[in-house]
């Protein structure tokens, strides 16, 4: 195994660009993505029927397709349409579609607001009736009630979900590389496969810094879980 | 252009194909993870263990590349070096499903393990007191009681494997996602393609949760329910 | 059971392929327009199919074609996943470091494509402009050689027939492209009427080579003559004519 291929200063910046941009993607669809999972949790769990309903539709076509046809859909369906082609030039937030980095970040933003909205629902429906009651006791209107005793916990209680979900997303950025001009890890990894002929050093080293990476993640939930989750461990004595 | 559609249909078949071995597969690599897992022996639960870390550290993607591109390079120059002239071509529908399969075989062996543990053990206990063999305790009784506690975990794992399939067009299996692409790329038109193999994808889950529903109510009965 | 499903998986794993005997695997990349590329239901068509399939006739073998995209045919080959390669591939002096390649069954020119309005003197003149050209072709070579070096933002796609379909969409501005594969698969389809070739015919040896030839791995020199030897065989016999002529005005043999 030729290991010293991949030490090459152009290949480890071809890694290290691929890394900047993987992290990149993550963080800010994680960020969008979780923004919005609020709002539609909010929804979903709220009394207007029609809202619920389109909410309801969309986070059921997100779980129910890939990821790689939203990206395709979102990247080359969306340029073939005339009516974006025109105005992609010129007016405002329609040039973003013509990048490639955009369409991959509004996919991925989509795609975990979807998840996550869901897991934040089932999280709200299952808070302890208990607490609701004590707000209302309290005098709080519904605003209140959830700002300040529903979301909080239920937030707390996705935690380990979440953090599932956060690791999954950043399996999925190495979907970017189906888009082009996307150069993550991944097709970073593909690259040096087609230029040296060395499949296993190359995806090696891709999934090493994977793996890294997710552990750094979990570590994090971990510790963040033994914070705000600390009152559902065992008692200690 | 209609022919375009006939042809992505039929790649939906062999998406269904590839998802139902690499269920196979995954439930192979499952039952065998939990059982070492929960077999106390050290290095049998280090394995496993190893086993799901990396697995679920690893992007899908980059394991099926690794498994299609360096599996059979790795496969020829081993026959290679042992003299022989044969050569074994790991195809991409081979590569997609053991990759598959050996991925969410390691989730399989969560849910699996999960759901063992949460047969009362007195089950367990009243079958070895009645004389019964390891292999009999679990085919009759370990087993048919796993079904119902496995089944939310299990349900969620398979819809996510199937999607997982369409990454192994990526691999370039001609199942519906590869057709799709090729097919938008030579028509100039990737909205309908793509809305279509969507569609069929939704189609495919959705028939799933409702086969998997039924599923559960059957291995559900009997079973009481508090009430909320 | 379990002793079942060993065996069985096995047996599946074996269906693989064992290599061997009368069929030759034909690894093609089928998004190359006019000389590689599919009919709606699906069968492989083209040039370079019905030269291979031509070849295949003379040596007295059945071709079985292998879809590949293109950025992984050389390690295909390497891994030995088909025997060879007759996707219009150029015949590079990089690309004989690891491979070896037959005499060549055509040579026609690369050039760039542009907007009809756009005035090209040469790659300075398109700086800052987006060219979209195939991942490990030699046009990727090229750009990335002399315009990138000049300029231009080169993006580098999967397959051909992606980068026309961004051009049609208005993300690149243009591409390299061998003139009768450009002007089959794009100029002369609808969404190509507003581009046309510029500047000169590219020859250049160190980019493009010497023309396209059928890749084979190295040390299989009694295949390699025979499939030159099939090569001069159907010139002579006027099937490459009949195939010539088929989907091109002028003989694509070249110089």
């Amino acid at each position: 195994m030729e290991w010293a291929v991949i030490f090459e200063p152009e290949n480890l910046a071809l890694f290290g660009n691929g890394i900047l941009i993987t992290l990149w993607l993550l963080f800010a669809s994680l960020a969008i993505g979780g923004i919005a999972a609020v709002i539609f949790a909010l929804i979903l769990t709220g009394p207007w029927a029609p809202l619920r309903w389109i909410v309801s539709a969309y986070t059921f076509v997100i779980r129910g397709t890939p990821l790689l046809i939203q990206i395709y859909l979102i990247y080359y369906g969306l340029g073939q349409l005339e009516w974006i082609q025109a105005r992609w030039d010129t007016i405002w937030p329609w040039t973003y579609f013509k990048e490639p980095f955009f369409c991959a970040l509004l996919a991925f933003s989509l795609n975990t607001a979807g998840y996550t909205a869901e897991m934040l629902a089932g999280a709200i429906r299952e808070t302890s009736a208990g607490e609701i009651e004590a707000a209302h006791a309290y005098g709080m209107n519904r605003f209140q009630t959830m700002l300040r005793v529903v979301l909080p916990s239920a937030m707390r209680r996705t935690l380990p979900a979440y953090s599932n979900e956060v690791v999954m997303m950043l399996h999925a950025t190495s979907l970017a590389s189906a888009v082009p001009n996307m150069l993550d890890v991944t097709s970073a990894a593909s690259r040096i496969y087609a230029t040296y002929y060395l499949p296993f050093e190359a995806y090696l080293a891709a999934a090493a810094i994977y793996l890294t990476a997710s552990f750094a993640l979990i570590g994090f939930f971990r510790f963040s879980e033994g914070r705000l989750l600390a009152y559902l461990t065992p008692q200690k004595h | 252009m209609q022919a375009y559609f006939f042809v992505i249909l039929h790649g939906a078949l062999l998406t269904v194909g590839v998802s139902l071995l690499a269920l196979l597969v995954a439930i192979i690599f499952g039952l065998a993870g939990a059982a070492a897992k929960l077999s106390g022996k050290p290095v049998l639960v280090g394995l496993a263990t190893l086993y799901s870390t990396i697995i679920r550290g690893i992007p899908d993607l980059v394991l099926m590349l690794l498994v299609f591109y360096g599996g059979t390079i790795g496969i020829n120059t081993l026959l290679e070096k042992l003299g022989s002239e044969a050569t074994v071509d790991i195809n991409p529908f081979m590569a997609g499903v053991l990759t598959i399969g050996f991925i969410y075989g390691a989730y399989m062996t969560e849910t699996f393990r999960g759901a063992i543990l949460s047969i009362p053990k007195g089950q367990m206990e009243a079958a070895w007191a009645f004389g019964m063999s390891r292999l009999q305790t679990f085919v009759r009784i370990t087993l048919p009681q796993m079904v119902r506690y496995a089944l939310p975990g299990f349900t969620n794992n398979w819809l996510v494997l199937i999607k997982a399939t369409a990454l192994v067009s990526l691999i370039g299996l001609q199942e519906m996602t590869y057709l799709a692409k090729q097919a938008s790329a030579a028509t100039r038109s990737p909205f309908i393609f793509f809305m279509f193999t969507g569609a069929l994808f939704l189609v495919y889950t959705s028939v799933s949760l409702f086969v998997l529903k039924k599923v559960n109510a059957r291995y559900s009965l009997g079973a009481k329910r508090g009430q909320l | 059971m379990k002793k079942l499903l060993l065996a069985a998986a096995i047996t599946a794993l074996c269906t693989g392929a064992f290599a061997a005997g009368k069929d030759l695997k034909v690894a093609i990349d089928a998004t190359y327009e006019p000389f590689t590329y599919k009919t709606p239901d699906g069968k492989p068509t083209g040039f370079d199919v019905d030269i291979a399939s031509a070849i295949c006739e003379q040596i007295k073998r059945t071709c079985v074609f292998v879809e590949q995209p293109w950025d992984g045919m050389i390690p295909g080959l390497m891994a030995k996943k088909y025997d060879v390669i007759i996707s219009s591939m150029s015949i590079t002096a990089d690309r004989l470091k690891q491979v070896d390649f037959t005499d060549k069954y055509y040579n026609t020119p690369s050039r760039v494509v542009l907007k009809k309005d756009v005035k090209y003197s040469g790659p300075e003149s398109i700086k800052g402009k987006k060219i979209g050209v195939l991942k490990a072709s030699t046009q990727e070579k090229y750009a990335l050689g002399e315009l990138k070096t000049k300029g231009v933002e080169i993006v580098s796609y999967d397959a051909q027939d992606q980068v026309y379909l961004d051009i049609k969409a208005g993300r690149l501005d243009g591409t390299v492209a061998d003139i009768l594969e450009v002007g089959g698969g794009f100029l002369s389809k609808p969404g190509g009427e507003a581009y046309e070739l510029k500047g000169d015919e590219l020859y250049i040896p160190k980019y493009f080579g010497t023309g396209a030839g059928v890749a084979l791995r190295k040390g299989q020199g009694a295949l390699k003559s025979e499939i030159s030897a099939a090569i001069k065989a159907i010139r002579a016999n006027g099937k490459y004519k009949a195939i010539n002529d088929k989907y091109f005005k002028f003989d694509v043999y070249g110089k």
